[in-house]
């Protein structure tokens, strides 16, 4: 591959290759400050023409890597960045075997753990960003990883993925050098990437146990709610929301088991960011344990 | 002579000499092994080195790997088991399976995909509707498709299951029926070992299933890479190959038996190749009245196999499309190929 980069991510390397500098420069910016991956690294990614002419005319971008979908549809070349996270998200979801990954963001405080999953859509990117910048640390946006022998959380603090209506709101809260640029018309709408806070990334070796899981549900005319779930429900919506919990078979029931057995959970729904983060903080007082 | 498949040939060789690479070889090593199915086998070769903690790391997840691979797929089979054991037909397993059921070094961090097996084909269609009531479906649900697997294949238009997403291919023969040549599918299954027999494991596999005979096994192999499909992957079945060849090499009779079979299956030149590749490859021992003399196109089909680089794409274009046209002209003879890919191309 002529342009490379190689990324330590919580406790995963990845390395993306590409025929084409533009995406690996803005992988790079993006993710400046994080820590050389000890090597050698657990997944590459490839971004590579689909056909050979695609190099230059029309470029377009395929993602592949040591795991790759069939019939994916590629990108242009104005959406490299995308590609190269799609890519990431690909290796993970479905070569990363070595804890059960849930399809969740999570953030931290007093070294217990924050996990929201639900959706595309419920807002589990947005509220894990905003809290990351509200005395949380944030874990991950994309991906929890929960270690299969002693049940704590793995931080994957990937660059988080902001999209549409979300962008605006964070764009207030943080400074600009820390996202990414704004990719137009990508088949999931406007998306803009966020580097987590120097924090974050200082402590993405640093694991926390479970304390609280939530299932938020965003709608504009859903009133605000707070609804309990049963251990039967939080355990079937937990393993729709992981990529190999079948795969790991026992092992991967026994961690999941254990995190449901111990964890207190709620479903909250809302319409505004504000008063979702109000009901965050508000069940984290009364459950957190 | 230094491509990345190469480094993996030379590690699975010789496991000592992976303790001299740098960081930059290890990932360039284990992206090209992964890209060839061979991670799960050169995590085996490499286990008790003194390797860099994250090296370690990524091969124990790779052992891990290859041992759910291991026991999903003696359980598809004993699913299989159960479905066909009332038809009191006889069941040969093939391929990974069949080396995982019996306990063969081949088998040892294998990736397995699908589930092959052989029945007699004048048995095919119980054992169809034995499958298709058991929880089976046709995959390709195209009449042409279907003809084209019927009339011309050596098995059974596809199935998978259900619930379980598991595919299997019912195999009649070994090669297809166009291919130049036939090999005596009936004479496998007469000669096939019932597991149990005197072979290690153990365990709920050993009563129904069946193994080909040693000599068929190796046979089979060859048939499989070398006289069918374009070498794509290809480093890991002559693996196979390398293996099984270790494993009953010393046996009495085991290379005259695989002369005479060869010979009787019409697959004397693709098993003599496989001789020569995985000898020299790996280092095989082999014997060389089977082997034959070497063949000025052995070192085309040894840069075919190599044709991999350290970020696991592959290499050689030009070369792995010559072997590409080449499989299809081994699958049928061309004015059936013409027609074939006439009705491929409307058809999208």
């Amino acid at each position: 591959m002529r342009h490379q980069v190689q990324l330590q991510i919580g406790p995963v390397a990845l390395r993306v290759g590409s025929q084409w500098a533009g995406p690996i420069k803005a992988l790079t910016r993006l993710y400046e400050g994080y820590p050389e991956p000890e090597a050698p690294c657990d997944f590459t990614v490839r971004l590579e023409p689909d056909k050979p002419w695609r190099r230059w005319i029309r470029p377009s971008v395929a993602v592949g890597g040591d795991y790759r979908l069939p019939g994916s549809v590629p990108l242009a070349l104005r959406h490299g960045l995308l590609a190269a996270e799609l890519g990431m998200n690909l290796q993970m979801a479905l070569g990363h075997k070595r804890h059960l990954l849930l399809h969740a963001s999570s953030v931290e405080r007093d070294g217990r753990a924050l996990l929201m999953t639900g959706e595309s859509g419920a807002g589990k990117s947005t509220l894990a960003a905003l809290l990351g910048e509200r005395g949380w640390r944030l874990m991950g946006d994309e991906f929890a990883l929960l270690d299969l022998d002693d049940g704590t959380l793995h931080p994957f603090p990937r660059a988080i993925s902001l999209k549409n209506g979300s962008i605006a709101m964070l764009e207030t809260e943080v400074e600009g050098r820390r996202l990414g640029p704004r990719l137009d018309g990508t088949p999931k709408g406007v998306i803009r990437h966020l580097r987590p806070n120097a924090g974050a990334i200082a402590a993405m070796a640093e694991r926390a146990a479970p304390a609280l899981i939530l299932f938020p549900r965003f709608g504009a005319d859903l009133a605000p709610a707070v609804r309990k779930v049963g251990a039967a429900e939080v355990f079937v919506r937990l393993t729709q929301a992981s990529t190999n919990y079948v795969t790991l078979g026992e092992r991967g029931f026994d961690a999941l088991t254990r995190l449901v057995v111990s964890t207190p959970a709620r479903a909250i729904d809302y319409h505004d960011t504000a008063n979702a983060l109000a009901l965050v903080e508000g069940l984290w007082a009364d459950l957190a344990r | 002579m230094s491509s990345a498949a190469h480094m993996v040939v030379r590690a699975l060789r010789n496991p000592l000499s992976a303790e001299r690479l740098s960081e930059e070889q290890w990932t360039a090593l284990l992206t090209a092994a992964r890209a060839e199915s061979l991670l799960g086998s050169l995590a085996d070769r490499l286990r008790d080195l003194n390797l860099p903690a994250k090296v370690s790391q990524i091969l124990a997840d790779a052992r891990a790997d290859a041992e759910r691979a291991r026991v999903q797929a003696l359980w598809e089979a004993e699913m299989a088991r159960r479905a066909l054991a009332p038809l009191d037909v006889p069941v040969v397993l093939l391929k990974g399976t069949a080396y995982a059921a019996a306990g063969l070094a081949a088998g040892v961090g294998r990736s397995i995909g699908d589930l092959d097996i052989l029945v007699p084909r004048d048995r095919l269609a119980v054992v169809q509707q034995a499958l298709l009531s058991a929880g089976w479906e046709w995959v390709k649900e195209d009449a042409y498709d279907d003809l084209y697997y019927r009339r011309w294949m050596h098995e059974l238009p596809p199935l998978i299951h259900k619930d379980r997403d598991r595919m299997i291919d019912v195999h009649h023969t070994i090669l297809p029926l166009t291919a130049r040549p036939t090999p005596d599918a009936a004479a496998m299954i007469v000669d096939s070992v019932a597991l149990g027999d005197g072979l290690r494991g153990g365990g709920p596999l050993d009563k129904g299933l069946r193994i080909l005979a040693p000599a068929d096994m190796v046979i089979h192999a060859a048939a499989h890479l070398f006289a069918d499909g374009d070498l794509a992957g290809g480093l890991r079945n002559l693996w196979d190959i390398d293996r099984l060849l270790r494993e009953y090499g010393d046996r009495r009779h085991f290379w005259r038996d695989l002369a005479w079979r060869a010979r009787r299956h019409q697959l004397r030149a693709p098993v003599a190749r496989a001789l020569r590749l995985a000898a020299s490859l790996y280092a095989t021992p082999v014997d060389e009245v089977c082997a034959g003399r070497r063949r000025w196109n052995d070192a085309l089909f040894e840069r075919r196999l190599l044709a991999r680089s350290g970020w696991g794409s592959e290499t050689n274009l030009a070369l792995r499309l010559g072997f590409y046209i080449r499989s299809h002209t081994l699958r049928m003879p061309l004015p059936m190929l013409a027609r074939h890919l006439w009705i491929k191309a409307r058809q999208s």
